[in-house]
Order: structure tokens, then C-alpha cells, then sequence
């Protein structure tokens, strides 16, 4: 089939003034990746081309970029599944939330700065076993799931936190992280879950559940994200914005039946934390003049009744558990 | 000009295995990757790692001898009884270091059945075991505070009065190139599978290590021994694991026939790797195949199952022969697999040239001979990776750096300002790869003869010569992968080589080099290695070294 791919590209060394999109046209077979087409590009027709890619089998997270603006991996993506319908070229550009190297190649010192910051090694504590570590294979098929995780940055291209706040760890990491949380051989989880308390940890995280769309292996990096928010509370780790901000948030549904947007704030972060009320005043204001200022007595909703039934109810299957 | 007690080159479970001991026993050691450690192709071995563990019921001899008899009696028994007596010391360490593995119902590590072996001793994490293991290491790597030198590929080995002192090296996002003087280097960069098309290796496969050797006059050994996994895909030639097979798989011809019983009636599927490729090529030979390909079924396993073990190839399969395994055959054929031949060492790692060390499938100890059995290859790179770690650190203990400077990178600036110098209109690299790997693939896949074999070598002096004219169009130093494309050409070449002179020499069958105009295994002149080496004038020479033999003599070989 004839298929046209334009593709971003960037040159440092080049006098052209940042990147540029270039089309190239060729016929390939039916069943050809994106990655069969970048090849053949490389190999046939401009060898200028700069790609990372290596095993061609989703396996070794090296082609990771975005195929019509969404990240994926190049070598598992077929052709004929992203030709846009407007028959248009397929858009391939790099990866985002990552520096431009060149062409299809990005930076990655930082994210990798990043899995070194959540110390990704195992931490048993007490003397090394006779022989292997006794763990049930069900704990172990879990971490399965995430250990599948080939690092490609996919997640961390299109994660929506990453593109405002660079500080945030970010999904590849903290899925990294929740493999050692989650491993009954690990003993350091009280001090994981402390520092995953804090500033650019696991409650920066805003769900909007892109990491899991993204990700090639069914990692669900948000879903360890959430995991770990709760494994935290549990922990005792309650005096932080983000968990006060989900004990608030539960406390206002349990009470009303509806979220009091007002005292949900003034809870989080504390009616005497001057710094924090008065960063949230402009909100305040800004909210008054558009009319979008939520009431100030918050009334219950009618049937609270059995909105305060299911909590019951939650509460009782946590209980049993 | 950058120094190291030990410089490995290659991220992968050998090189790593490698720096992690040289780590721990304290010496300065750093590890040199063309790719971030966790791309390697480690990654890419799916289904387990064997060990013969005592309490298991198992004994190490029982799995030495498999190996033996999978390797055609070509391995070095001495070597293969030290694999085999280390592993499960080697799987157990590896699981305390972090690796996940399934379990058994107790809680402790679970095994599967795998091919050519009497007993199920195959530790394994789903069907990714490579990775998991990868992942693992390169985590020790971390915790250590390895210094990994990543993206940067190596150019040539440094020679000082005959040993080799270290590595000139291209740091690939800024195109610089350095110098890194090493009392030891320890090649593990990995086996060469792209000098074939199609193969199941990744693009980074590129018999680098193998050349670097090769190229200061280190012998090569066991060259001819290419393995032919049974399972690949016919569009992109990507693995699908043995472990389908160790789960229960059958094998399908045309007629629906599990045609196995036809050439291994007791171990039928699971037979070793030579044995059923050359099953499925007859087949496919005498027109029972399905379009170039036999039948790889699974469906009478159970979703459940699939889904809990072999769930990665299941999505293969869907990804690239547009079959869901768990409803339907899979179409597959024999595709280019593994090096069993490699840079001779002991069983130390030590090559012939003091002071460079090589362990993994870039090296041949030789532990797989003629034909390596599934699981064992995960094995090999962390028994002997651990191995030339530990005897390297023993050898910089005592040494001095030689006397090298930057100068050591001259020839290597001069040739690579030609290559970039080249007029424009010359043919890309890629014409001239590809033309190598359906060479290698007509003339020395599963079944070769003498005609096919010189064809190839006649051909490969044609492709050395249009490698010279090959053009590169980005001039640029920043990641110019078009560069490093077409050195990594020129190691594929000399690899090529060794492999095609290997092959001419063994005028006999045996594990994976079976010739049909030689079709039987003749042990009175052939029970021995063949070693291909480059001499100073830059003549080949071929070398033979007679098989090591501890206890088990030579057999008829039959599953």
C-alpha cells in the first residue's frame, strides 16, 4: 500500500531554526509497523533520519514516540490502524515532556534521574535467606503486571502533570516504585511511602488516566499511583494536603451527599496555614466576579440517607477484609 | 582521556553480571552500552532460565548431561559441568536480588518443562524472564553506582605490547570520541543475529563484540553454529517462545498431523531446538508446510492459562500474524535465533589475548556446542559474566595501566572523517545489509551443502566491496545513527565471515550445521572446535582444538 508519513524533525547542528515536519511517500506491505516505515525510510530513502529502536517487538521500550499525537510504541503500532481518515499523512513526532536531542530522539537523563530518585532496588532487611525468599505466587503474578513496565516513557510523553510541573515524578517512576511497595520482600515501604508523600510524589497526580491509555504493556501506572495514596493513609501518613484533601473530600460526600467546594480547601490545608489561604484568595476572588462562587451554607442533598448507607457499607467489606 | 580498572562492554545480563561482581569485590569498573541498559537484548529471552536445584529432587550432571546431548557432543564438558554445578546458586541469588519468578503452591520458585531435557527445571517469570532479570540487575547497577557510560559505542579495542588496554569509544549525542584505557576489558555486547534476515534478534544484534575481537586477532570458535529457533513469526521473524511448547503446544502440518512423532517420538514437541527445526524445514520441504510455515497450537491449554503464562507472545501473535493463539494456530517456521559460537575463552571468560575477557553469547566457552537448549543461554550469560567479573578483578589487582593516550584514536577519527567524506551518490547501508542477510539465510539456514556455502563467500567479497562506497548522508556529529548503522555494517561483515569459513571447514553434520551433501555426524575427525582468526597481515586463519570429554562419551543422538 501507498502510505505518506510526516515527520517531525530537528537538527541542532542545522541553521534551520527549530524543527519542521518532512513528508516521505513509499509503498510497503499491508501489514507494516510504523517502525517498518521509519526503517525503510532510514534505510532507503534518507539516511539522515535519527530513531531510537531496537527488538521490533514491543520488549526493549526504545520507539516510543507519538503517531498522531498520541504516545506509543512505533514497532507494535501497525500503519494501516493509524491512517487518519481524512487521508492526510501519519503525524510521527517525537515524544513529549522530554527534550529534543534530535529528530524522533529525545532526552532521557531525567527520567532516568527520576527512577534513580525512588532508590529502584530491592531493600530486605534482616540476614539474606538459606535459599529463596518464600512469597505466594499470586503476590508475585501482581508485581507481574507492573514489572512488565519496559521503561519506553510513553506514560511520561503524554502525562498531563509533567507538561506544567517538571518537578512531579512522574508515571514510569512511581510504577517503579509501587513494584517494590508491593513486594512482600521488601521492608522499606514505610520510608518509600514517606517520600512518595511529598512534594512531586504520589498525590501530584491529577488522574486524567492518559498514563494508562498510553501505556503498551497495561502497566496502569495511575492505578499503582492510587494504590500507593491509600497504602499511605493506611500507613499513617493522613498529614499531608493530598490525604487531608481525600479525607475532606470523603467527610463532605458522607456528610451531604455533595462535595462542599468551599470547606474543602480550608480542611486540606488548614484555616490557620496563612500562606496557603492567602495563595488561595485569588481563586476566591476571581470565583466571586464570574458568579462561580460555591455557597456559603452547603446544604445536604436530598437521600443523604443513602449515600451515608453505602459508606456503611464500604466500611463493613473493608472491615471483613 | 577517561581510566577504568575494568571496562566492560555491554549492558546486557553478562556485562552487568560482569560489573556487578567487579563492583562488590571493590575495583573501578564501568560499563560502556550503544543503548540504556534496559534496551539490551537480554530482554528478548522469554522463557526461563534452567538450574538443576538439590532439593528439588534434581541433580546439576542430570542437566549437564542434556546440555551435553543437546550440544551434539561439541561442548566442553568441563565447561557445562561448571554452568551446571553454579546455576542454581546463580538463580537463587538472582531471586534475592529481586526477581519476582512464580512460585509454586509452598511459596518458593515454580518450573516449567522445556526442550531437550529429561526433567521440568526451568525458573521463569511469565514469559519474559529475560527482562525480569534484566530489570533486576541494571536495579543492583543503580544501588552500586556503576558508572554506565550509556549511548556510547565502541569503535575499536586498544592493543599495548599485545594485551589489550582498552576501548576507543563514540559518545553518540555529541559525536566526540574518547579514549578509555582499562587494565581489563570484558566483551558481552551480545550475540550477531542481524547478519541474517529474517532473524528474531533486535537491530542492535550486530556482532560487535564478536568483530572487536576478531580484529585483534582474538579466534572466533564454533562460528558455523547458528541456531534455528523452531518458532517464529513469518512477517517479522519476532520468537515466539518455547515455553508455548513447554506448556503443552503441538506442532501441525498441513494435515493437522503432530508430524514430531515422525522424528522424536518420545519427546515429540520438546525436542532440542536443531532436531525440530530440521522437522518443521522437511515438512515445509516435502509440502506439508502452509505457506512456508507449520502450525503452532495452543488452544486445547485454556485462556486461563495463556493469559497467565504466555500472555506477551499471545499479543505477538496478534500483533503480527494477526492470530489470537487462544482461538486459532498460529502460523510459524524455523528463523535465525542464536550464536552458539562466539569469542573462545576459558572458563574464566579469558580470551587468547591477555587482559580481554568476553562472556555471553558473544562468547563460546564452549558451554551450547553444537546446538544450545532453550533456558540455557539466560544461564550462561550469568555464570560466566559472574565468572570473568571475578577473575578480572583478580588480574587488575596486580596490573598497571599501559601507556595509551588519545593518539589510540586516531585511526578510528581518520576513518570515520572518510566514511562522512564520501561523494553523495552512493547506495545507503541498507541495501547492502539486507543483501547480507538473505545471503546468510539462503545459503547457511537449517540445511546447507557445499555449493550454497562458497555462493555465500563469493558474495560476501561483493558486498565488501560495495561497503566501501556505502554512503552516509547525515554529515552531522550529534546521534548520527546513520553512522553508527554503517559501522555496526562492517562488524556484520567480518562476522560473516568467520561464520561462512566455519561452516566450509566442518565437513561433517552436527547440531545445528547440517549439510546434505554430508549428512551424517562423523566423531573420528570432527569431535572437535574450529577456530577462525585474523592474523596480523590480515590473512584468515582456521585452528582446531579438540573437544574436552569429562564423562560422557559421544552417542547416538536421538529424542
Amino acid at each position: 500500500m501507498e502510505v505518506t508519513l510526516s515527520v517531525k524533525r530537528y537538527d541542532p547542528e542545522s541553521n534551520r531554526q527549530g524543527p519542521y515536519y518532512q513528508e516521505y511517500g513509499f509503498d510497503i506491505d499491508e501489514n507494516a509497523t510504523v517502525l517498518d516505515g521509519l526503517i525503510k525510510v532510514r534505510e532507503e530513502i534518507d539516511g539522515s533520519l535519527a530513531l531510537r529502536c531496537s527488538c521490533r517487538s514491543a520488549i526493549c521500550g526504545s520507539c516510543a514516540m507519538r503517531v498522531n499525537g498520541q504516545a506509543m510504541l512505533a514497532c507494535n503500532t501497525k500503519i494501516n490502524d493509524v491512517l487518519p481518515s481524512n487521508g492526510g499523512p501519519v503525524v510521527v513526532e517525537p515524544a513529549g515532556n522530554m527534550g529534543l536531542v534530535k529528530d524522533l530522539v529525545v532526552e532521557f537523563d531525567i527520567f532516568w534521574d527520576k527512577v534513580r530518585a525512588v532508590e529502584p532496588w530491592l531493600q530486605p532487611e534482616g540476614p539474606e535467606p538459606e535459599g529463596e525468599y518464600l512469597a505466594p505466587n499470586e503476590d508475585m503474578l501482581h508485581l507481574a503486571g507492573v514489572m512488565s513496565c519496559i521503561m519506553c516513557g510513553a506514560c511520561v510523553s503524554d502525562c498531563t502533570v509533567l507538561e506544567v510541573d517538571d518537578n512531579f515524578l512522574g508515571p514510569a517512576a512511581l510504577a517503579k516504585a509501587y513494584r517494590f511497595v508491593a513486594d512482600p520482600r521488601d521492608d522499606a515501604d514505610d520510608k518509600r511511602l514517606g517520600e512518595l508523600n511529598e512534594y512531586g510524589g504520589v498525590w501530584d497526580c491529577t488522574r486524567c488516566m492518559q498514563c494508562v491509555e498510553v501505556c503498551p504493556k497495561g502497566v496502569a501506572p495511575m492505578d499503582r499511583i492510587m494504590a500507593m495514596r491509600d497504602q499511605a493513609m493506611e500507613a499513617g501518613y493522613t498529614n499531608t494536603y493530598g490525604a487531608r484533601h481525600a479525607k475532606a473530600f470523603a467527610d463532605s460526600i458522607e456528610h451531604s451527599g455533595t462535595l462542599d467546594e468551599l470547606r474543602l480547601p480550608i480542611k486540606t490545608f488548614g484555616i490557620f496555614n496563612i500562606k496557603e489561604m492567602i495563595k488561595l484568595a485569588p481563586v476566591g476572588i476571581k470565583a466571586q466576579l464570574a458568579g462561580k462562587r460555591p455557597p456559603i451554607i452547603h446544604k445536604k442533598t436530598p437521600g443523604v440517607e443513602n449515600v451515608r448507607r453505602i459508606f456503611k457499607k464500604f466500611e463493613k467489606v473493608e472491615n471483613d477484609q | 582521556m577517561y581510566e577504568h580498572d575494568v571496562l566492560v562492554i555491554g549492558a546486557g545480563l553478562a556485562g552487568m553480571r560482569a560489573a556487578y561482581t567487579a563492583s562488590q569485590n571493590g575495583v573501578d569498573v564501568a560499563v560502556i552500552s550503544k543503548v540504556y541498559p534496559v534496551r539490551s537484548h537480554s530482554n528478548a529471552a522469554q522463557g526461563g532460565i534452567n538450574a538443576a536445584l538439590g532439593d528439588r529432587g534434581d541433580n546439576w550432571e542430570d542437566h549437564a548431561y542434556d546440555t551435553v546431548k543437546g550440544s551434539d557432543f561439541l561442548g566442553d564438558q568441563d565447561a557445562i559441568e561448571i554452568m551446571c554445578r553454579e546455576a542454581g546458586e546463580e538463580v537463587i541469588s538472582m531471586e534475592n536480588m529481586g526477581v519476582i519468578f512464580n512460585r509454586d503452591d509452598e511459596g518458593r520458585l515454580g518450573v516449567r518443562s522445556f526442550g531437550g531435557q529429561r526433567q521440568a527445571r526451568t525458573f521463569f517469570v511469565a514469559d519474559f524472564t529475560g527482562q525480569a532479570l534484566l530489570h533486576v540487575l541494571h536495579e543492583q547497577i543503580l544501588r552500586l553506582g556503576v558508572r554506565v557510560y550509556e549511548e556510547w559505542f565502541v569503535l575499536s579495542l586498544i592493543m599495548e605490547e599485545g594485551e589489550c588496554a582498552g576501548a576507543v569509544v563514540m559518545e553518540m549525542k555529541t559525536g566526540d570520541i574518547h579514549v578509555i584505557r582499562a587494565k581489563a576489558v570484558i566483551i558481552a555486547a551480545g550475540g550477531l543475529g542481524r547478519v541474517f534476515e529474517p532473524s528474531t534478534n533486535a537491530l542492535i544484534c550486530t556482532g560487535d563484540g564478536m568483530a572487536l575481537a576478531y580484529q585483534v586477532g582474538a579466534p572466533l570458535m564454533d562460528m558455523e553454529m547458528v541456531q534455528y529457533h523452531p518458532t517464529t513469526l513469518k512477517s517479522n521473524g519476532a520468537l515466539m517462545s518455547e515455553a508455548a511448547r513447554g506448556e503443552g503446544a503441538y506442532l501441525l502440518n498441513s494435515e493437522g498431523e503432530r508430524f514430531m512423532e515422525r522424528y522424536a517420538p518420545n519427546m515429540m514437541e520438546l525436542a532440542s531446538r536443531d532436531v525440530v527445526s530440521r522437522a518443521e524445514q522437511t515438512e515445509i520441504n516435502e509440502g506439508r508446510g502452509i505457506d512456508g510455515c507449520v502450525l503452532l497450537d495452543v488452544r486445547h491449554l485454556g485462556e486461563a492459562l495463556i493469559d497467565e503464562k504466555l500472555s506477551q507472545i499471545r499479543q505477538l501473535g496478534i500483533d503480527f500474524a494477526n492470530a489470537d493463539m487462544a482461538h486459532e494456530p498460529v502460523p510459524i517456521r524455523p528463523g535465525m535465533h542464536y550464536q552458539m559460537g562466539g569469542i573462545k575463552t576459558d572458563v574464566d571468560g579469558l580470551t587468547n589475548v591477555p587482559g580481554l575477557y568476553a562472556a555471553g553469547e558473544t562468547a563460546c566457552v564452549s558451554v551450547h556446542g553444537g546446538n544450545r537448549l532453550g533456558a540455557n543461554s539466560l544461564l550462561d550469560t550469568l555464570v560466566f559474566g559472574r565468572r570473568s567479573g571475578e577473575h578480572a578483578t583478580d588480574y587488575v589487582r596486580t596490573k598497571k595501566h599501559a601507556n595509551v593516550d588519545d593518539g589510540a584514536a586516531d585511526a578510528d577519527k581518520a576513518q570515520i572523517r572518510d566514511i562522512l567524506d564520501r561523494d553523495g551518490g552512493g547506495e545507503l547501508f541498507g541495501a547492502v545489509r539486507r543483501d547480507l542477510g538473505e545471503t546468510m539465510n539462503s545459503h547457511l539456514a537449517v540445511f546447507r551443502n557445499d555449493e550454497g556455502m562458497r555462493t555465500a563467500f563469493d558474495k560476501l567479497g561483493e558486498l565488501r566491496a560495495r561497503y566501501e562506497k556505502v554512503v552516509v548522508h547525515d554529515k552531522g556529529r550529534v546521534f548520527n545513527t546513520n553512522l553508527i548503522f554503517t559501522l555496526e555494517l562492517g562488524f556484520m561483515l567480518d562476522c560473516a565471515e568467520a561464520i561462512i569459513l566455519g561452516a566450509l571447514e566442518r565437513n561433517e553434520s552436527r547440531g545445528a550445521h547440517t549439510r546434505t551433501d554430508m549428512p551424517d555426524r562423523d566423531d573420528e575427525n570432527w569431535l572437535k572446535h574450529i577456530l577462525i582468526s585474523r592474523t596480523d597481515d590480515g590473512e584468515t586463519a582456521v585452528d582446531f582444538l579438540p573437544v574436552k570429554i569429562t564423562q560422557w562419551e559421544p552417542q547416538i543422538r536421538s529424542y
